[in-house]
């Protein structure tokens, strides 16, 4: 299981192993970390599992599809490394992936 | 605070979660124990229509948390149990397995049940509701067998199930009593796409049609309608809306009008009860209205309010509902309640997949319904909370972009 590090806007640091095939949100939510909310579950239409994926695994996180792409063009706070977290499932090519929470989902 | 404290959450479902997972992060000590009637652990709810009965979800995927996520911030699950009564001179709750709890706290997160259907042969076999992952999984047996199935209902739960039925490639009629889908809900434009919508996927749609009887000897064979035809099919699914669950509460003496009556804090009208979910009635001060709301938003944003006021802290609930719903390839997200709408105005071709429903009163956007548009929905959360007021021709004209109608805060 690939150990993921989420890290809160706070500073906060949650160092947790996410199953491959599980979302980055789910990942999140199991290990009772704030800073996702996930008020769909994962169906990329809500836009509160925003998260901004570390540029050095951009590449294993891969590209965002249409759909979230026009939710997350619409975030007050969006970066260029912006992903909803919902949409990235976790792969062994994400070992050590550090992911930034904002501030707040809403 | 002391440790002795505890807070009983009565309901397992999406505002249970949230409420104790925010209780935690409000810093409440004492124990939490959560009382369910279902044997599962909390599990998504919205999937259930959706991805999971078309099969392309599974039980694990449906789990709101890993189950040891909750030994993570130490609460009790009571799974299978019924809390027959709430002895609120005592702080304790009567259980259907003859035991009692105390409790110091309690919330009521109830739900809503599925509607029943008061017509004869609605007892058959193959007969089922959608509410609970057993009602579906009751559903996906019948469905292995039968070629055929009448859904009574074209409410989202109907519409939603008649989509994952015939993706599972059973023949679907629908049988919805008003003359268009969706009457109470939604636009006459957004009734008309997702009759065409199913119509195109192959599904039979009988408006102004009632369902007299359900047909069969012991399994089904078919539905009677009020029109004296007989639709033949397998299995039927009964999608005709909830109640709320308010019976302990009321019984309980606390004051219930169509939901239980809560404030913006989440709090009945017993100081020690506060109350979150589908089964209350509440205020809303965005809308200025009280209402009672079927939503996984609302569940969430209402609990947290609940969880400060156990704490003792004051969060008011305060958002704009908003809902989806998936069929087929189709994704609709609405902003806001149209509810007194006088006019609705439509951005995009509304002959196509993708286009997005206004409604406005005065010059007021009060929602949208978004039909494969999720910038629009994203930018109408914004104008509705703005409280925008516009002409509807500057919405339905597509050369203006939405964002210029967002006034700069």
């Amino acid at each position: 299981m690939p150990l993921i590090n989420y890290i809160e806007f706070d500073g906060k640091e949650y160092s947790v192993n996410v199953a491959e095939g599980v979302s980055l949100m789910q990942g999140a939510l199991d290990n009772m970390i704030d800073g996702i909310v996930a008020e769909c579950g994962g169906c990329c239409v809500c836009c509160t599992c925003h998260c901004m994926i570390d540029p050095a695994w951009s590449e294993a996180a891969g590209i965002a599809a249409a759909d979230e792409s026009e939710l997350l063009e619409m975030l007050d706070v969006r970066e260029e490394n912006s992903r909803l977290s919902c949409q990235v499932k976790v792969t062994s090519a994400m070992e050590g992936m550090i992911v930034r929470l904002p501030e707040s989902q809403y | 605070m002391t440790n002795d404290q505890s807070t009983v959450v009565i309901g397992g479902s999406h505002a249970a979660v949230q409420l104790v997972i925010s209780l935690r992060q409000c810093g409440w000590e004492g124990n939490i124990t959560v009382i369910s009637d279902e044997p599962h652990m909390p599990y998504q709810r919205p999937p259930l229509s959706k991805a999971y009965l078309a099969g392309d979800s599974s039980e694990d995927k449906l789990a709101l948390r890993a189950a040891g996520a909750y030994e993570k911030i130490d609460v009790t699950f009571k799974l299978g149990v019924r809390v027959t009564s709430i002895d609120t001179q005592n702080h304790q709750l009567n259980l259907d397995n003859g035991e009692t709890i105390s409790f110091n706290k309690l919330a009521l997160c109830t739900g809503a049940r599925a509607r029943p259907l008061p017509i004869p042969g609605a007892d058959l076999e193959s007969v089922h509701y959608l509410r609970t992952m057993d009602d579906v999984k009751g559903i996906q047996q019948s469905a292995a067998s039968a070629k055929t199935a009448v859904i009574i209902g074209g409410g989202y739960i109907g519409l939603e199930t008649a989509a994952s039925l015939t993706k599972l490639g059973l023949s679907v009629t629908l049988l919805e009593t008003e003359s268009r889908l969706l009457q109470r809900v939604a636009s006459e434009t957004t009734s008309e796409f997702y009759l065409r919508l199913h119509q195109e996927q192959g599904v039979a749609i009988k408006l102004n049609t009632q369902a007299s009887a359900i047909e069969g000897e012991g399994s089904v064979s078919g539905v009677m309608c009020s029109d004296g035809n007989i639709v033949s099919a397998d299995m039927v699914i009964i999608g005709i809306g909830v109640i709320p669950n308010t019976e302990l509460a009321s019984e309980a003496g606390l004051n219930v009008d169509n939901g239980i009556l809560v404030n913006e804090f989440a709090q009945t009208s017993h100081p020690d009860i506060v109350s979150a979910g589908d089964c209350t009635n509440h205020p809303n001060t965005i809308l200025q209205t009280t209402l009672r709301l079927e939503s996984v938003p609302n569940a969430i944003e209402q609990a947290k309010a609940a969880a400060a006021s156990i704490c003792g802290l004051k969060k008011p609930y305060a958002e704009l509902p908003w809902f989806w719903s998936d069929q087929y390839d189709v994704k609709l997200q609405i902003a806001g309640m149209n509810q007194g709408y006088t006019d609705a105005v439509v951005r995009g071709d509304k002959a196509s997949r993708s286009f997005t429903v206004f409604y406005l009163k005065d010059n007021n956007i009060l929602a949208a319904d978004c039909i494969n548009r999720p910038k629009d929905f994203m930018l109408a959360k914004k104008l509705i909370l703005q409280g925008t007021s516009t002409e509807g021709q500057s919405l339905a004209d597509e050369t203006i972009e939405l964002k210029t109608l967002i006034m700069e805060s």
